[in-house]
């Protein structure tokens, strides 16, 4: 990992990038900005080679020098936040996308609960009203971004490697692979997993959680951090409710036990069923975020 | 395993502390972690381990300081304590109950060297 920005966690990878070596500047929350490059040797060796253009001074405290044996423990408060220098990229996201009147959702489930597939539908039942764009998280394969291209929208994958999430400095990468157009829709379909996405803020304007009607009603009870991030539930798969003991009513109660105020909307995008209602939900948000 | 993005997100306050403060060795850790924040201190004291491997903080002690998940009802006006974050209020038995505490995790102190 790139000890000054936490970057590369070893093992991601955008597509688009070399894979071998590349540079990139951040700008950080307090406005310092760093650029670096890296270069990747293969396996499991890495080799960082950084350059730093620091946009402000920093104090540092003269190094200490102890006599052998006179070193003294002491105590260095901290009372930082762990997760602020991804609050700090998501907030870096959140910017540009206001900027440019981008409504970005954060799509979560478990794996298999049909998200790709109900983006895809999503996609092209806005074709030709609504720019999309879609970065697409997974530990491994391009297969879901290559789906995504197919309709004809342009769309990013992230490999997370062995890791369990998207975080908000990997979407700022991806989104420099990914030209967005202003006032469009940003979808970012998280790794499938109800657990660790839920403490990561990308940025974006709504986590939006996928419930399939195959899974358990209650999910949102065994799961309940992701249920809780979330404004929206898609309740998905409906179409095959005649063939299931799966209670609607029941999944919905344990979703609202853990956030009163979670919106739901039953869909599916094998017979379109809720697919009206999903865009005109997407719509209204979008026009939030145009101002 | 978010638990070890959560480590190296400590290893990273704990460099930039280094840096901030002069330090060159980390003897004991203590890190605050709420209830409800979705993370396992068990697993997140192993991560420690395993990714501070070489660095200033090799050895060094992991503490945990456990904050409990707190709730407001607002069908009685009590706090109330949280196991989970759709626990009913423990005085009234009502349902929902705001969490308005225990959902933190903090880097909170170092002893050094």
């Amino acid at each position: 990992m790139c000890t000054t920005c936490g970057c590369g966690e070893g093992e991601t990878r955008i597509e688009g990038e070399d894979p071998h070596g590349h540079e990139h500047e951040h700008v950080h929350a307090d406005g310092t900005r760093h650029v670096h490059s890296h270069s990747h040797d293969g396996g499991d060796s890495h080799d960082h080679a950084h350059g730093h253009a620091h946009a402000h001074g920093h104090a540092y405290t003269p190094a200490h020098s102890h006599a052998p044996g006179m070193a003294k423990s002491r105590m260095v408060q901290i009372e930082q936040d762990i997760l602020a220098k991804n609050n700090a990229y998501a907030r870096q996201n959140r910017e540009n996308f206001a900027k440019r009147g981008v409504f970005a959702l954060n799509l979560v489930s478990s794996p298999g609960s049909g998200k790709t597939t109900l983006l895809v539908k999503t996609i092209e039942t806005l074709a030709g009203r609504k720019p999309v764009a879609v970065i697409e998280g997974d530990q491994q394969t391009s297969n879901d971004a290559e789906r995504i291209r197919a309709t004809g929208a342009k769309a990013v994958q992230i490999n997370t490697g062995k890791g369990c999430h998207l975080d908000a400095h990997m979407v700022g990468h991806a989104l420099e692979k990914l030209p967005l157009a202003d006032d469009s829709l940003l979808m970012i379909e998280n790794v499938g997993n109800l657990v660790c996405p839920a403490a990561f803020d990308l940025g974006e304007a709504h986590k939006v959680v996928i419930l399939s009607v195959t899974e358990g009603e209650d999910k949102p009870l065994k799961y309940p951090d992701m249920f809780a991030a979330a404004q929206l539930m898609l309740l998905n798969k409906c179409d095959l409710l005649p063939y299931l003991s799966f209670d609607v009513d029941a999944a919905i109660a344990c979703a609202r036990r853990v956030n009163p105020a979670i919106e739901v909307i039953r869909t599916s995008a094998t017979s379109g069923e809720g697919m009206a209602e999903w865009l005109a939900w997407i719509e209204k948000g979008a026009a939030a975020a145009r101002g | 395993m978010h638990e070890m993005s959560i480590a190296e997100g400590v290893l990273q306050l704990i460099e930039d502390a280094a840096e901030r403060e002069g330090f060159k060795a980390v003897k004991t850790i203590w890190v605050e972690i709420g209830r409800l924040s979705g993370v396992e201190a068990e697993a997140l004291a192993f991560c420690f381990d395993a990714v501070t491997r070489g660095s200033i903080a090799e050895g060094a002690t992991f503490e945990i300081v456990p904050v409990p998940g707190r709730g407001l009802c607002h069908e009685c006006g009590e706090e109330t304590e949280l196991e989970a974050v759709y626990d009913a209020c423990s005085h009234c038995g009502a349902v929902p109950v705001e969490v308005i505490g225990g959902t933190e995790m903090r880097v909170k102190e170092l002893e050094v060297d």
